[in-house]
């Protein structure tokens, strides 16, 4: 049964939402909102100007201590200690045998100082996965912040009103520890879910309603939105990014979801590394391939994917791709029936709907 | 637009249909397109097809989902709405005036002393 309204976790901006008229959904045990204007109109807000968007729900885990690096390179598939201060990478949590317990970005303050960023509905199982294994003395926190996306062309523009610090200076999945914003002591990172230029910011609980309100003013000029979850998962499967429980969960490896480049082989021991080493010498039986409708239809999660009439896989997610004006989908088929071009057919309601694999990403922003 | 016009009968599923006669136009309430969010299909039965009350006669989808039509009445569909193929989204802005969905020759009418009035309709989403 899904949890009433009562039991669900709510962010520091819940107010904020009902007033500007949110639809409020759950999503994962967190009722959040899934659009305010309308999830068509947000996309485009987000594709062409801005959106702003409430993403508290994302757990949070700082490591710390001397030995943190260690504990990070241990529990994750890709690099930490190795990455340099101010760097953030998209990595794993993984189990024993390959599958994913979760999908993070990982952030390196400094060689004793770490932050995770994970997926809600997975911040317990992952907090008690690196802590069965922190052997390192390390010390775990799940600080009270709250996290924010302001993603777009002009995210830039609009933000650096709001700070000191100079953004534009920010790499591309790197981020600025204590930068100052409203007045406040943040993390800046310029990350995202949505294919966009653009920054995740992290604040305090107690100055996000605040902040919220100067970044949509400050915004205005640029046309910015505030945008739902609708948005963001229809801007990230354009850009093809994977979200656990549909793309990857616990019986999906990195290799099958195509995130080979996440994991790093090079590191002589990490959870989940001999499974990964096994599957590579036996080799990848399936893989995430992209598709795009040709009949009338969408292929939607769940539904089943028809090669030469017989079943041979199922759809991870799929809907309509504003940008492109398509209709678009991720499914898991056999490696060697995945390359682009090959006709299939996706089960929709009872009926084959024909569709053709594609290269992903779907969307790609201009340089 | 009006959320709940006094001249429709209403279902339960958030049906709506409009009766001359022994014909009946049928369509999605404000209500439910409202809850549907952005609408990009719709599926509609062919001309001719003969469908009993409370069965699936097609569904919308929005961004988010998809959701079956039930037919509110017993009938034969006569006209199907074909703007709807090329311009779905008109169910968000028109749900009772251009985006009806379909036309049907009432073989039951018996049956619409079960549908429900405006009032009662509103009062049931409001519980909702």
């Amino acid at each position: 049964m899904a949890p009433s309204a009562a039991t669900l976790r709510t962010t520091p901006l819940h107010q904020t939402h009902c007033r500007l008229g949110a639809r409020m959904v759950e999503f994962g045990g967190w009722n959040m909102p899934v659009q305010y204007s309308g999830i068509l109109e947000e996309h485009r807000a987000v594709r062409t100007r801005a959106g702003l968007f409430d993403v508290s729900h994302m757990g949070r885990i700082v490591v710390r201590g001397r030995e943190a690096g260690r504990l990070i390179d241990t529990v994750t598939a890709g690099p930490g200690s190795a990455l340099k201060p101010g760097q953030a990478r998209y990595s794993a949590l993984l189990y024993d045998h390959g599958g994913f317990v979760d999908d993070i970005l990982v952030h390196k303050i400094a060689e004793d100082h770490f932050f995770l960023c994970v997926n809600a509905s997975n911040q317990d199982k992952d907090y008690q996965r690196i802590a069965e294994h922190n052997t390192f003395d390390a010390v775990l926190e799940i600080p009270d912040q709250a996290q924010l996306a302001i993603q777009g062309p002009f995210a830039l523009a609009a933000l650096q009103k709001l700070t000191p610090v100079d953004l534009s200076a920010i790499g591309y999945y790197h981020f600025v520890h204590g930068g100052l914003l409203c007045g406040v002591s943040a993390e800046i990172a310029r990350t995202g879910y949505t294919g966009e230029d653009g920054f995740e910011v992290y604040i305090p609980s107690s100055d996000a309603p605040r902040i919220w309100d100067m970044i949509l003013e400050a915004g205005a000029e640029f046309g910015i939105q505030p945008c739902g979850l609708g948005a963001r998962n229809t801007l990230r499967l354009e850009a093809a990014m994977a979200l656990y429980g549909h793309e990857i969960d616990a019986s999906t490896t990195p290799f099958d979801a195509g995130l080979g480049w996440i994991v790093d082989l090079k590191k002589t021991e990490f959870l989940g590394r001999d499974a990964l080493v096994k599957q590579k010498q036996r080799g990848v039986t399936r893989r995430l391939t992209g598709f795009e409708m040709k009949g009338r239809g969408i292929g939607r999660d769940g539904y089943e994917v028809l090669i030469d009439g017989v079943p041979m896989g199922w759809v991870t997610s799929g809907g309509p791709a504003p940008t492109l004006n398509k209709n678009i989908g991720l499914c898991y088929l056999p490696q060697a029936l995945s390359e682009p071009g090959r006709t299939m057919h996706v089960m929709v309601r009872g009926t084959p709907v024909e569709a053709v694999t594609v290269a992903t990403p779907f969307y790609k922003r201009g340089k | 637009v009006p959320e709940y016009p006094e001249d429709l009968r209403y279902t339960k599923e958030h049906e709506w249909v409009r009766i001359e006669g022994d014909a009946g136009t049928v369509g999605i309430t404000f209500h439910a397109q409202k809850e549907l969010g952005d609408i990009v299909y719709i599926d509609m039965p062919k001309i001719g097809t003969v469908v009993e009350r409370g069965k699936s006669i097609g569904s919308v989808e929005s961004v988010k989902a998809v959701s079956e039509i039930f037919s509110p009445v017993s009938g034969e569909v006569t006209a199907v709405n074909e703007l709807l193929a090329t311009a779905p989204e008109k169910l968000n802005v028109d749900p009772y005036g251009v985006a009806w969905l379909v036309k049907m020759r009432l073989t039951a009418p018996a049956e619409l002393a079960q549908l429900l009035s405006a009032a009662d309709y509103r009062k049931f989403v409001e519980a909702e």
